[in-house]
This record gives C-alpha cells, structure tokens and sequence, in this order.
C-alpha cells in the first residue's frame, strides 16, 4: 500500500486495555506509515455497524470475544461491497494460529510489538473464502448471527430470532417473525454447524427447535402431516420420511 | 508465608483423629466381627443372634478405642515410632478387654479372646496403614502435587502483561501496583506445592489476580467478598482458591458481553473452614474448552492433602454455579498436611 493516503485502521478488542495498548503502538509506527484510527469497537456488531458508515483499510480483529467473536465477524465482513483487509489479534490460541499459518493468514500476538505490526499493516491483504473456511473449520463454533448484504449493507439475523430455513433452487429463505431474507450458503452445511437448534422436517426445511407450536394430520390426506411455529400461521409441510425422527427428537428434547 | 516441608521422615502412625482414618479401622473391626460370627454358626438366623450380642461388646468397644486414640493422637505422635506402635496397641487391646470384662453379657466371647482379636486387628491395621503410608509415598505425592499446581492459563498471562503495558503510559504507578499483583501470583505459582499457607495469604493472593482482571474486563466483572468471619490463620493448600475464581472469571465472566457478579464466601463452621464461590453461567461456557481441568486438579490436591475430611461439591444452579468446599480447621503445622494420616 501506498503511502500518499494514510491507511484507515478499525481496532476490534473487547478488552479496554488492549485497544489502548494498540491505539499507543499504531501512533508509535504513524511516524514510519502514516494512518489514522478510524474507531475502536468492542464487540463483533459494533465493528460491524462501524465498517456499514465508513469504509476502512485494515481491521485489526481479536478473535476471542463474547457473542460475536473475531471469525465469525470476519466472515459477516466478506459480504461487504469493499471488504477490508484483516490482521487478527490474539493472546493465546494455539489453534487458530496454526490455522493462520496454514492459511498464510496474518495475526499478532498480543502483546503486539511496534515492528511487527508495522510488517503486518504493510502487507496487510483480504481475506480469501477458501482461508475464511478453513480458519471456520478450525474454530468449530455456531456463528451467532446468519449475515446478508442488502441495500449496500451487512443486515445481520440472530440465530434465535430464525424460525425456519427453507431451500430454494439457489438460496436458502431464511424467515424470522418479522420478514424473509435470501441467504446464500446451503442448507446441508447450515445443518451441520447448527445441530440440534434446528430440525429437520422435509428435505427442504429445517425449523427452529425451541419454537415448535403444533403438528397435526394435514386435513383431507391419509399420512401427511403439517407443522406450525410460535408467531407464525403458515403451515409447514412435514415429510413422511422425517415425521418419526422429528417426534422422537420433540419427545427427548 | 510459612511453609511446612514434608521430607523423607521415618514410619509414623496415622492421624487417628482423621475420618479416613476412623471410618478404615471401623469397617475393618466390624468386618472382623462378622467374619468371626460366619465362622461359629451355619444359619442366618444363628447369624443374626449371634452377630447382636457380639457387637454389644465390639461396638461399645470400637468407640471407646478410637475415641481414645484421637484423644492420644497428639502424644502417640511424639512418640517414637516403635514406642507409639507398642502403646497404641495397648490401648487397642486394653480397652477392649475392660469394656468386655465389663459388660460381660452371657454366651459372648470372653475378655481374653476379645484382647487376642484386638491385639491381631491392632497390628494387621497398623500394618496396612504403614503400607498404605508408603504407596503413597512422599515422593510420589509431592510430584504429584507439584504437577498439579503448576497451571496457569497461558491465555490469562499475555493478556494480563498486554493491559499492564497499556497503562504504563498513562498511569505508572498503577502499572507498578499490577506487576507487583503479578509478581506475586508468579510467586504463589512457583512455591513450594507440599506446603500449607495461612488462609489470608490465598485470599490476599485471590484480590492480586482480581485486580488484573478488574484491569482487563473492567465494569464486567463485578466480586462481592464475604470474608470478614473467615478465620484466616487456618491453613489451607496454596492455590485453592485463586484457580477457583479464576475459572469462575472465565466460565462466567469472559464469555458474557453483560456483567457478571462473582461471590467468595469464606467462614468456619465447627471444625470446618468453608469457601463457597459462585458465577453466573453464561450461556456460551458450555462451549468453551478446558472446563474441568482445574476442578478434577483441586478435587485430587484436597484429598490428597486431608483424605475424606475435606468435601468438593460442584453444583449449577440454573443461572449460576457454586463451588463448595469444606476443609478440617487447622492451624497447627505440624499435625496437618499432606500423609499426615498415615
């Protein structure tokens, strides 16, 4: 990166001390690289709504925060217009760094040295999907938010606002109690890293677990069955084949 | 910090006053019992008679025995260890002679069989807690207990020294006063793990660490003391109560964005010293690793350290989870501590 605009750095921690910390190193290497701090956020959606007003070059993200952490907000970035580039920080986690390393991800270790951050501003790059998901298979964790990009910003949708998630031809529906947004991942993986929040009830569908109202015989018919959610009226269609399993996983849970 | 050392020492009888120590002679005597009574009569009706009118003697018998040898625990254990031998197996036959001589019920076993039984259970019991004193042998447990305590989380360390360089800039002297707390908790880490410290040390160790992590996670993490009962000359192992809260900072506090209030309440109940620490259960602690690790590590140095007369109790209560100890009172050095109970 050039040095005639100074870089934009957004500072991700969710501990006080160590946005100070960097604020001090990043003045420290202004003299060498000029940048400006574009903001501090505490958490993952704080950043979040801070990159949907500004755009910034670098975002310096912890990775181990409560509720969001740094992956998961990492990987809600990437569907931003002009994602920036992401340097993570880190006391300790002897996972992910070599996970880093496999991936030719850069991050710091905190505390993080002037020259070293100096190094890692001055190539500092965007994230790749493929590095994105296997940083995400290194950190096996449900995200806790599904991410759109819509009207020129990151819409995020908490997983325990979702009430079902329903495949078509390309995107997944993924509706709420108030509208439906269109995701694009699919529905099998969705599957996989949520687990039992979400059950299965056609080859198409899964709903939210703790939201099952009611199932009842579809009227007029021998064997279908229908399926109805807290604070929704429409009647969802249950297949033959996941009826027993989804009456076993109710009656366990 | 005093410390008490535990070197190589010569055979030494057991604490009779510990309730391992209690409970293994009590079922070995009314195992005997029973033994005896299967070999004399062939029915269960026969069993059961007789079984009744021998333990009107052996109960009685048992309790004034050991009731004795915890009375005499302090003396025996001055003894010599040849010496303390002889004499505890006097009181261990003598007493139950008289007891039997004295309450004499018709068709029991007469007092000069009862002092025969007593002299061999006496000295078969003396020699399995030698044996079993020396299985666990000091070597063995103190390596054990070194491997034990020397955990920190690595996590914790860097993230403690990165808020200590943060403000070390602004406020100096505040940076001071936290490698200082840092210090100590090395300190702490790296003593010596035979040994037992004063109560107050732990607890004056526990607000070091807690002013780190006041540093670190700010108005989150909020800690209610309730100490002023706790008796703080009772010795307790070093690293018993910091590993506990700090745990209870990183389930319970870490992972939650909203404040959490943690409680350490520390009092003496009769013979007992309790610690009870509460946290709230954040609902992504159950995601995170490790949970564990330091609880099995306090469970395994209390006993290792008191036997049966210390408790561990783990107990999530909804929205919050509590750890309770309960440890043996002790301020004196010298009768406490590790195989003490041999």
């Amino acid at each position: 990166m050039t040095a005639t605009v100074p870089l934009s750095v957004l500072i991700v921690d969710d501990e006080a001390p160590a946005r100070r910390r960097l604020r001090d190193v990043l003045e420290d290497v202004c003299a060498t690289l000029p940048l400006t701090v574009a903001g501090e956020a505490d958490h993952g959606q704080a950043a979040l709504a801070t990159l949907a007003r500004e755009a910034v070059d670098v975002v310096l993200l912890d990775i181990r925060m409560p509720g969001m952490d740094g992956i998961e907000c990492a990987s809600h970035l990437q569907n931003l217009a002009t994602p920036p580039a992401v340097i993570f920080t880190t006391a300790y986690d002897a996972y992910a760094c070599q996970a880093f390393d496999l991936n030719a991800v850069d991050y710091l270790l905190k505390p993080v040295r002037a020259e070293r951050l100096l190094r890692a501003l001055g190539r500092a790059q965007r994230l790749t999907p493929a590095a994105l998901a296997s940083l995400r298979a290194a950190h096996p964790r449900p995200r806790s938010h599904l991410s759109v990009f819509e009207k020129g910003r990151i819409v995020l949708i908490p997983i325990d606002e979702i009430l079902y998630l329903k495949a078509e031809q390309k995107y997944v529906t993924v509706r709420t109690a108030t509208r439906d947004y269109l995701l694009e991942e699919s529905l099998a993986r969705l599957e996989q890293e949520f687990g039992a929040r979400f059950l299965r009830i056609h080859r198409n569908c899964l709903v939210a677990a703790h939201r099952v109202r009611q199932i009842g015989k579809q009227p007029g018919t021998d064997e279908g069955h229908f399926l109805r959610l807290d604070g929704l009226d429409e009647r969802l269609t249950v297949s033959r084949r996941q009826y027993s399993a989804l009456r076993e996983s109710l009656k366990s849970s | 910090m005093e410390k008490r050392n535990l070197n190589n020492r010569a055979a030494q009888l057991p604490n009779f006053c510990h309730l391992g120590v209690t409970l293994r002679i009590a079922l070995a005597a009314e195992l005997l019992v029973a033994a005896g009574v299967v070999a004399r009569v062939a029915d269960l009706r026969g069993f059961i008679d007789e079984f009744v009118s021998l333990s009107a003697v052996a109960q009685p018998a048992l309790l004034l025995t050991l009731l004795a040898l915890c009375a005499a625990s302090r003396w025996l254990a001055r003894l010599p260890y040849r010496n303390g031998v002889v004499a505890t197996l006097a009181i261990g036959t003598v007493l139950p002679v008289l007891t039997a001589a004295t309450i004499n019920p018709p068709n029991a076993a007469r007092p000069v069989l009862v002092g025969v039984v007593a002299l061999f259970l006496g000295m078969a019991l003396l020699a399995y807690f030698d044996l079993r004193g020396r299985a666990l042998s000091p070597a063995i447990a103190e390596a054990r207990l070194a491997a034990l305590q020397a955990r920190i989380r690595p996590h914790f360390l860097f993230n403690s020294i990165n808020a200590v360089l943060s403000v070390l800039r602004g406020d100096p002297r505040r940076a001071e006063r936290l490698l200082e707390d840092l210090a100590e908790l090395f300190r702490a880490l790296m003593s010596d793990a035979r040994s037992l410290v004063p109560l107050a040390d732990e607890i004056a160790l526990t607000r070091a660490y807690l002013e780190l992590e006041a540093l670190r996670l700010g108005d989150r993490l909020r800690v209610t003391w309730h100490v002023d009962n706790m008796p703080g000359d009772a010795l307790v192992p070093p690293l018993l109560i910091q590993p506990l809260v700090e745990n209870a900072v990183y389930h319970g506090i870490e992972p939650s964005a909203t404040p959490g209030e943690i409680s350490i309440n520390v009092y003496r109940r009769g013979d007992h010293v309790h610690i009870v620490i509460r946290n709230p259960l954040a609902d992504e602690a159950r995601h995170r690793k490790g949970n564990g690790i330091a609880l099995e590590n306090i469970r395994e140095r209390l006993l290792l350290f008191f036997d049966l007369d210390a408790t561990f109790k783990l107990k999530p209560m909804g929205a919050v989870y509590q750890v309770h100890i309960a440890l043996p009172y002790t301020r004196d050095r010298h009768r406490s501590a590790l195989r003490s109970d041999r």
